[in-house]
């Protein structure tokens, strides 16, 4: 009976591991059958070079090149603003804080992470976006920079809880022969524990980019959706993502249109799961 | 502990399959209608100002009222996940015939008239521009409002997002002049907006902006352009009186569509909105209604 009991729930596991697989693969094969139809009518080299997104003209242009570099402009922006907090929130959790404060702090982390994103968004457009409006003297603040701001808080706890782990799971013999050889604290911070749990760094701040390039309302609501060709971070661009989220509503089904942000959606795939396939690589490098 | 960890897991692994075959189907079709109302941003708060009035008086009827665009309520009523599309724009003749591929023979109500107000920061001392000069504005030909009798300083042009029934008809009807074929497209750099209430808050903080929206969203906090035709006018306000006897040359048609011919509740609900009533909340939101029109 028992053993019986034991086949069936590891059976019941084993599915569920397999089921995530086929999620994916069924979710990457509708992409790409609907996504890669736009080929059929519309050539590669229009999508893949072309710098105009104009769905409604006619004929209608699919230039990819202005979307791909607004998700590139605003994740760059918020990878800048992210990663160096991160990486400093992380170190003084992990080895800086006392206990008490730690717990406290840890919370505060987590707590940032569970805000919907329409709520920063809905913050951002009320609060931040004049304020950058006045600070750089613009004509509108709805930009880049401002989504790369409210995607940099929303990036902040993927990076810090995963750097955190990466840093306190250093042996702590490390630590200590580095401290008995005479090293400060802060010198074994950035010359003992920062380096051994690099690969740990590098995954989390990957997973933290991976998150900001496939967020969606609050960049819809922040950065203007403008499908100019950026030129700076204080300019509108128009995202990926928001492109996909703002059009599909109109798109009659089975057009071009429609399979022209399917494409778009693929794009996004392929970056993200490279994005994923680069942290997944820094991590098991770290188990060698 | 790990025997109850796997328990936990055996029954969430579970629960979606068990939920699934449960979830009432008809059941409760006995007791009250439900009506799925879907479709266009500018008219969810109208469709949920009827829908609140037609259910005080008829309490079997459950009406859900969403948004999301008029091409998502199209998309909606053809693939039978609603029972009444509402659409700030008429059906576009693709849409028509992928409902008759679908067995869905689509009839178009009119229901009230909406005035589309082109609208300014409130220091802006332009009063008044012609379809032409909006036309020039929008698709990036004139970029500083000097050029069109203002003060020196860029123009920053704001647009609804694509899946807008509003942002179809000012680019047929103001950027390609009524042509809706026409050559003319936005031009890459306006600002396309996820809805009419950022269009509001964008135009009352920025100095140098321009953009629309239905005349039952604008607020004090912006000013209201006169439009005309031709260049050097007559040059009309969007107001009650200049929608109805369409002096006003940006006033569009608001329809609900339904599946073949409405029937029961959904025939009363219609009818509803077409009587004297449903025109007066039309009016009581800001909304232009069919009736009175000359």
């Amino acid at each position: 009976m028992r053993k019986v009991r034991e086949w069936l729930i590891e059976k019941i596991i084993l599915l569920n591991g397999f089921a995530c697989i086929l999620f994916v693969g069924l979710i990457f094969f509708f992409l790409a059958k609907d996504g890669l139809a736009l080929f059929r009518t519309f050539s590669p080299a229009g999508f893949f070079l072309g710098t105009l997104w104009n769905p409604l003209a006619e004929p209608p242009q699919f230039g990819i090149v202005p979307l791909f570099l607004g998700s590139l402009w605003v994740t760059l922006g918020a990878a800048l603003i992210s990663v160096p907090l991160g990486i400093a929130c992380a170190i003084f959790i992990g080895e800086i804080a006392p206990r008490w404060l730690r717990e406290i702090l840890k919370a505060g982390v987590e707590l940032l992470a569970a805000i919907p994103s329409i709520v920063i968004g809905f913050i951002g457009i009320t609060m931040l976006a004049p304020v950058i409006r006045n600070t750089f003297h613009l004509t509108t603040g709805l930009t880049a920079f401002t989504g790369s701001v409210a995607l940099a808080f929303m990036a902040i706890p993927t990076i810090v809880s995963m750097m955190e782990d990466a840093i306190t799971s250093v042996p702590r013999h490390y630590k200590e022969g580095s401290l008995a050889l005479g090293a400060t604290h802060w010198q074994t911070i950035y010359r003992v524990i920062v380096p051994a749990a690099s690969s740990g760094i590098v995954a989390s701040v990957m997973l933290g980019i991976g998150r900001v390039i496939g967020e969606t309302m609050a960049v819809m609501m922040l950065t203007g959706n403008a499908s100019v060709m950026p030129k700076s971070l204080l300019e509108p661009v128009r995202t990926m993502t928001a492109t996909i989220a703002a059009e599909m509503g109109e798109t009659v089904r089975g057009s071009e249109h429609y399979f022209s942000l399917f494409a778009v959606g693929l794009v996004l795939f392929a970056i993200t799961f490279a994005i994923n396939l680069v942290a997944d690589m820094a991590l098991h490098h770290k188990k060698k | 502990m790990k025997k109850w960890i796997f328990t936990v897991m055996l029954v969430l692994a579970l629960s979606p399959a068990l939920g699934c075959s449960k979830a009432p189907q008809g059941e409760a079709k006995v007791k009250s209608q439900a009506i799925q109302v879907k479709g266009s941003d500018t008219m969810v708060n109208l469709g949920q100002a009827w829908a609140e009035e037609f259910m005080a008086r008829h309490p079997e009827a459950s009406i859900a009222i969403t948004g999301g665009g008029s091409g998502t309520g199209i998309a909606a009523l053809v693939n039978g996940t609603c029972d009444i599309a509402q659409s700030s724009r008429e059906m576009k003749q693709q849409e028509i015939v992928l409902a008759k591929v679908n067995g869905k023979d689509v009839r178009e109500f009119k229901v009230a008239v909406d005035a589309l107000a082109v609208i300014v920061h409130p220091s802006n001392p332009v009063k008044e521009l012609s379809i032409d000069q909006l036309s020039d504005i929008f698709t990036g030909k004139t970029v500083n409002w000097k050029e069109v009798g203002g003060e020196d300083r860029p123009i920053l042009a704001l647009s609804r997002e694509r899946n807008s029934g509003t942002h179809v008809y000012f680019l047929e009807h103001v950027v390609r002049k009524g042509n809706e074929k026409g050559p003319e497209q936005f031009a890459p750099s306006t600002l396309m907006l996820p809805s009419s209430q950022a269009i509001i808050e964008e135009v009352s903080q920025s100095q140098g902006a321009i953009g629309y929206d239905g005349m039952g969203y604008v607020t004090a906090q912006v000013k209201t352009l006169g439009v005309a035709k031709a260049a050097g006018g007559p040059f009309v306000r969007p107001t009650m009186a200049t929608a109805m006897d369409k002096t006003y040359p940006l006033a569009r048609p608001l329809l609900v569509y339904t599946a073949g011919d409405p029937q029961g509740l959904i025939k009363d609900l219609i009818d509803f909105i077409l009587s004297d009533e449903g025109q007066k909340i039309v009016e009581v939101m800001d909304f232009v209604p069919l009736g009175k029109k000359a």
